[in-house]
């Protein structure tokens, strides 16, 4: 058994910061996002885009980019208007959501593009 | 004229079949359905065993009174209508039973169990008696309150969506002074998790008072969230001696802004679960319950009441959140019958299923559903299994499974995060966790040192033991 590792967290420490769902795995990559916007679409559930300045990451209500895509199932589309708002917006969060209106709930909402910590 | 003029008084015992026993009896929607399984004394036919149940669970008394002729007693009576085998035993059979609505005050659990599992359990026509599943007419369920906020409330409260839940009960559960205690809490929710929680028998005895817990676990509760820059809460338990002194607990939790309480709903009792429950939903607090005592009631494969039918209580008295067994862990349960309690607790409408011991269609209307909680005995290496069985809408807590980590809490909640997420992620994809699951927690533990020592601490640990109660079914 290898040797107590020190838990390394703290107030002081700006990466200590999490993003709810998948913010404990390594920062997805292009190939990663893809599975999991075609795991969106083939639940049928309406994908959306939304962003923050970090600092703002606790609010409930971050900017919608547009407008959820209804109905949207072309992967490449989709994708496309996340990497557009990590564009317009480099310094941001970006998270990438599957509205369940069914469940009147999000079914999915996951940070995409990962904005400098604070 | 009424149907009943020309009946005269005739004092004396009367076969309970001639009045209770009406197999051509059609159920109407509004009736409540009770299946019950029957072990008869020998020598005592089905059909009078059947109906000396629907008597004494209704409006029978061992002998005629005469003033059964002051009312219409062929409309409250209960009927029982079908009588099945119940696969896999010589002696026990299924009774069904219809009630008709009226017997029962509206919104009140504590009236329905008092006459389905009340006198009628120890009577002597039967030498064992169990309440196998029940059916609650839309009508009355509309008439409860239900869970206080329920799934789809708690996750935009919480902000968690779209995987389960995770949790961990403190222990040592006795002992702790309230300052380690909270020590123990933010360790945890630093590390990760969603909630904490106080173990049962945690109320308030002379070592740790409830005030001072509640204190210093909400301190605990308000820097993880600062820290860690997510939704945190931990289960404050307000079950108490008198509900004056739970409510008591409940406000104060309030006040200091906790998002979520507790509570025992059996050993508390059902008349303090759905006043907690209405306080809760007026208070906007979220509230979890806890199934202290249920084995005593549930674990007799003859006698007592089957926990599907305890889980369709406790819907309709109120909860968020209700433990249902883990499937995969130390305690009993069997996966098909575990997955049926679990959907009652959570969907909107389940269909009959005898593969899964659902004997009626049932009906929730606009109820919420409430939180699945698997809890105990559990680890990394069953979260592949747990995802898998209880999806998205449940509270994986882990116990041992965090604090007994060679690193401490936060290390062992790290993992658990770790795990559950990358086992999610890996579902989204498409890949079968079961069969897939070592890969998947060994891709994962590379980036996570917390993940790697929590599989070298555990593995290979698997509970077997053989479930007491099981599903009835065909077995020679």
């Amino acid at each position: 058994m290898s040797a107590i590792q020190d838990y390394k967290s703290s107030l002081s420490d700006v990466t200590s910061r999490k993003f709810e769902t998948f913010s404990y795995l390594p920062e997805m990559d292009a190939e990663r996002i893809r599975k999991q916007v075609e795991y969106i679409v083939s639940q049928g559930w309406n994908p959306a885009i939304e962003h923050t300045e970090p600092e703002n990451a606790m609010h409930h209500y971050w900017y919608m980019w547009k407008l959820p895509m209804f109905g949207e199932s072309d992967v490449d589309r989709i994708l496309g208007e996340a990497d557009a708002c990590h564009k317009a917006h480099p310094n941001n969060h970006v998270r990438l959501v599957g509205y369940d209106n069914y469940a009147q709930s999000k079914g999915a909402e996951m940070v995409v593009y990962r904005g400098n910590p604070v | 004229m009424s149907k009943d003029q020309g009946k005269s008084y005739s004092a004396g015992v009367k076969e309970y079949r001639e009045t209770y026993w009406m197999p051509e009896y059609v159920p109407k929607d509004t009736d409540f359905l009770a299946c019950f399984k029957i072990t008869p004394q020998e020598g005592v036919p089905r059909e009078e065993a059947a109906a000396a149940v629907a008597a004494e669970s209704s409006t029978g008394t061992w002998t005629t009174v005469w003033t059964d002729l002051l009312t219409d007693l062929d409309h409250y009576k209960g009927r029982a209508y079908a009588i099945e085998d119940v696969p896999g035993s010589d002696d026990a059979y299924y009774a069904f039973i219809a009630y008709p609505i009226d017997l029962f005050e509206e919104g009140s659990v504590v009236n329905v169990l008092t006459s389905l599992v009340g006198n009628v359990f120890g009577f002597k026509a039967v030498r064992a008696l169990r309440l196998e599943d029940v059916r609650i007419p839309i009508a009355y369920v509309m008439t409860c309150g239900g869970p206080p906020h329920g799934i789809q409330v708690e996750r935009d409260l919480m902000n968690k969506y779209g995987r389960p839940l995770l949790g961990c009960t403190i222990k040592p559960k006795l002992g702790l002074s309230g300052k380690n205690y909270g020590r123990a809490v933010y360790e945890c929710l630093r590390g990760g998790l969603d909630f904490t929680k106080d173990d049962e028998n945690v109320n308030s005895q002379p070592f740790m008072r409830w005030r001072q817990r509640f204190d210093f676990v909400m301190e605990a509760i308000n820097k993880a969230e600062v820290e860690t820059g997510e939704r945190k809460g931990h289960y404050l338990n307000v079950t108490a001696p008198t509900p004056e002194e739970m409510y008591k607990r409940a406000e104060y939790a309030k006040e200091i802004g906790a998002p979520i309480i507790m509570h025992d709903y059996l050993t508390g009792g059902f008349t303090a679960n759905t006043g907690l429950a209405n306080w809760c939903r007026d208070n906007g607090m979220l509230l979890h319950i806890h199934r202290a005592m249920h084995a005593v009631l549930d674990r007799n494969p003859n006698h007592g009441i089957h926990f599907r039918v305890l889980t369709k209580m406790l819907r309709l008295s109120g909860g968020d959140h209700l433990h249902t067994g883990t499937v995969v862990g130390k305690l009993e349960g069997d996966r098909a019958s575990t997955l049926g309690w679990i959907d009652l607790l959570r969907e909107s409408y389940v269909k009959e299923d005898r593969s899964r011991g659902i004997f009626f269609d049932q009906d929730w209307g606009a109820m919420p559903g409430g939180l699945a909680v698997a809890s105990g005995g559990i680890h990394v290496w069953h979260m592949p299994a747990l995802v898998t069985i209880f999806g998205d809408d449940a509270v994986l807590q882990f116990g041992g499974g965090t604090l007994g980590h060679p690193w401490g809490n936060a290390a062992g909640a790290a993992a658990n995060r770790v795990a559950l997420e990358a086992c999610v992620e890996a579902r989204n994809q498409g890949r079968e966790l079961e069969k897939e699951g070592k890969e998947i927690l060994q891709e994962a533990a590379k980036s996570s040192p917390e993940l790697a020592t929590a599989m070298e601490t555990w593995k290979e640990i698997k509970f077997e033991f053989d479930t007491v109660d099981k599903l009835d079914v065909q077995h020679r």
